[in-house]
């Protein structure tokens, strides 16, 4: 079920430099699971194309979805300007979510790729080690994954805080191992993941970003190379909006 | 009040169809459209085997439009018979248009071949005009030579009537147009994208891994409307315009400068139903001007 609406704006408040929250209530609540995202669309009507933004809370009792992206050009720094009252339009839920299994589970985030693992990481339950990657020690979300989390390690870039460098360096200085790793974040980082759980023979979900247009699966603008031979083009590209953005680490070239 | 309208023999409910390569075989779109409201389905280019298309990215945004340069990803005409035609035999109410893609004249000919015995295909539309593959596409229908011949070739294999799609990359279009229609041609839509760049200023590189891509959106539909005109006023045979449309009013511009029919493009990928919202305003647009057959205004504008 896919809906595009006029979402109200519950909130919005700066979480680091260039980093935004935004509470959006919105239908799309109602049907959205961990991993998938919405396209919000821009208000100037010179900007045509939905930006695709990861979905981060979804809170189904208040119908609300929390958004947290990065002002990375003119259609986020819109974004960034909304505030409450404020509507704007979004399509959604889009994509396939992070299957939840069971057992014990280490979710992994990068940069922009720390927002989707939050609500991930309260669905999932109890045993959840949260491992998340930041630039410096502007450690947005990182509050809320001590709660949510049964243990949050942290790695940053500059060593300000927690591990000196990837989150592959932090899952390997901490031996962790589970039964199933989550990842989402710049493709160098979801290979490093992606080897890391090969090595370990865990079974290991990655979230593919990719530019969009449709964002429902018809235009083929977004695709990722796919080991095996995909279902629509039967060639060797999968589409990230529709047949991802999650998929096994296993099932793509990373 | 009549919509309906014919071209080559074939009826249209209506005259509002969805453009190659932005709504697929109507699946996706399914969810958000009655495909059984529209004209046509006009399905996604397809070829004689798969092709993987381009490397990513393949989209960038520009102002008021965008670039692609997909590249022709299809599954080929085999899986597309089978799959997509299949998909597509529940929509009794809406013509299906095929776009057929080939790298030469005997890799369309296959594929025009093998559509021949499907009762579902109601007509051809002939790619001769994408900016983003190296050979075929847009080689073809740059050279009126090449369009004549081509248009010939597939003309003499085709069951269905057959559309040739011409490029807006040339330096008068009424010369391509004139070339097909003595080439056989059924009818004609123009336009396809217009070959366009975009650098990141920051990475001082290519937005597009192809450098190049198709541009469409409303900032290319005056130039489209333009060309339309141009092509109702040398060809005798009927236009599909397409270009830019994102509203009924620019629909109702392209049919008073000469199409027969419109495709909707790029506004699907910002609003899913943009399609069925159009076909809804030229309608209300014929109920205020007491306008008893859209064909009355076909080419009205001189």
């Amino acid at each position: 079920m896919k809906i595009k609406e006029q979402a109200e704006v519950i909130g919005q408040k700066k979480l680091a430099e260039g980093v935004y929250s935004l509470l959006l209530k919105t239908t799309i609540s109602a049907y959205a699971v961990p991993g998938q995202f919405i396209s919000i669309f821009s208000n100037d009507g010179s900007k045509l194309l939905p930006r695709p933004i990861s979905i981060c809370e979804i809170d189904k009792e208040n119908g609300t979805l929390r958004v947290v992206y990065r002002v990375v050009g003119k259609g986020t720094t819109e974004f960034s300007s909304l505030t409450e009252g404020d509507s704007v339009e979004v399509m959604g839920p889009l994509g396939n979510g992070f299957p939840l299994e069971p057992g014990k589970a280490i979710v992994v985030g990068g940069g922009i790729g720390v927002p989707p693992m939050l609500e991930l990481t309260k669905q999932l339950g109890n045993d959840v080690v949260a491992v998340m990657g930041y630039r410096n020690d502007d450690l947005f979300l990182a509050d809320e994954f001590i709660d949510a989390a049964s243990e949050l390690i942290v790695a940053t870039d500059d060593g300000s805080v927690g591990v000196h460098g990837t989150v592959v360096d932090a899952m390997k200085e901490n031996d962790l191992v589970a039964d199933v790793i989550y990842a989402c974040g710049p493709k160098p980082m979801l290979k490093g993941v992606a080897e890391y759980a090969a090595a370990k023979n865990i079974k290991c979900y990655v979230s593919m970003e990719e530019r969009m247009a449709c964002g429902v699966g018809a235009c083929l603008g977004c695709v990722c190379e796919s080991k095996e031979k995909d279902d629509h083009s039967h060639v060797n590209n999968k589409r990230v909006c529709k047949d991802g953005p999650v998929f096994l680490s296993t099932e793509v070239v990373l | 009040m009549n919509t309906k309208v014919t071209i080559a023999g074939v009826e249209f409910q209506n005259p509002i169809m969805e453009a190659s390569g932005t709504f697929g075989s109507g699946m996706e779109y399914s969810e958000f459209v009655d495909l059984n409201k529209l004209g046509a389905v006009v399905t996604k280019g397809v070829a004689n085997v798969p092709w993987a298309g381009n490397p990513t990215p393949r989209i960038a945004e520009v102002s008021s439009g965008m670039l692609n340069a997909i590249g022709l990803q299809n599954p080929g005409v085999e899986v597309f018979c089978e799959r997509d035609l299949k998909f597509l035999e529940s929509f009794k109410d809406t013509r299906v248009l095929v776009n057929v893609c080939g790298h030469s004249a005997e890799e369309y000919i296959e594929v025009v071949d093998r559509l021949a015995s499907e009762k579902r295909v109601d007509m051809l539309e002939i790619n001769i005009s994408c900016p983003n593959v190296k050979e075929g596409g847009i080689a073809f229908g740059q050279d009126p030579k090449a369009v004549e011949e081509i248009t010939r070739l597939v003309k003499a294999h085709a069951k269905q009537p057959i559309v040739m799609k011409l490029s807006p990359n040339v330096t008068d279009i009424k010369v391509m147009a004139k070339a097909a229609e003595a080439g056989g041609a059924d009818a004609i839509s123009l336009i396809n994208t217009l070959t366009g760049m975009k650098i990141d200023v920051e990475r001082q590189n290519f937005v597009l891994a192809n450098k190049t891509g198709g541009m469409s959106g409303p900032a290319v539909h005056p130039i489209a409307v333009r060309m339309v005109y141009e092509c109702a006023n040398a060809v005798n045979i009927p236009i599909i315009g397409m270009g830019g449309i994102s509203t009924w009013e620019d629909a109702v511009e392209m049919i008073l400068a000469g199409a027969t029919a419109v495709s909707i493009g790029t506004a699907n990928f910002y609003n899913p139903t943009a399609t069925t919202d159009i076909l809804q305003g030229v309608i209300n647009y014929m109920e205020r001007k007491k306008i008893d057959d859209i064909n009355d205004i076909i080419g009205i504008v001189k």
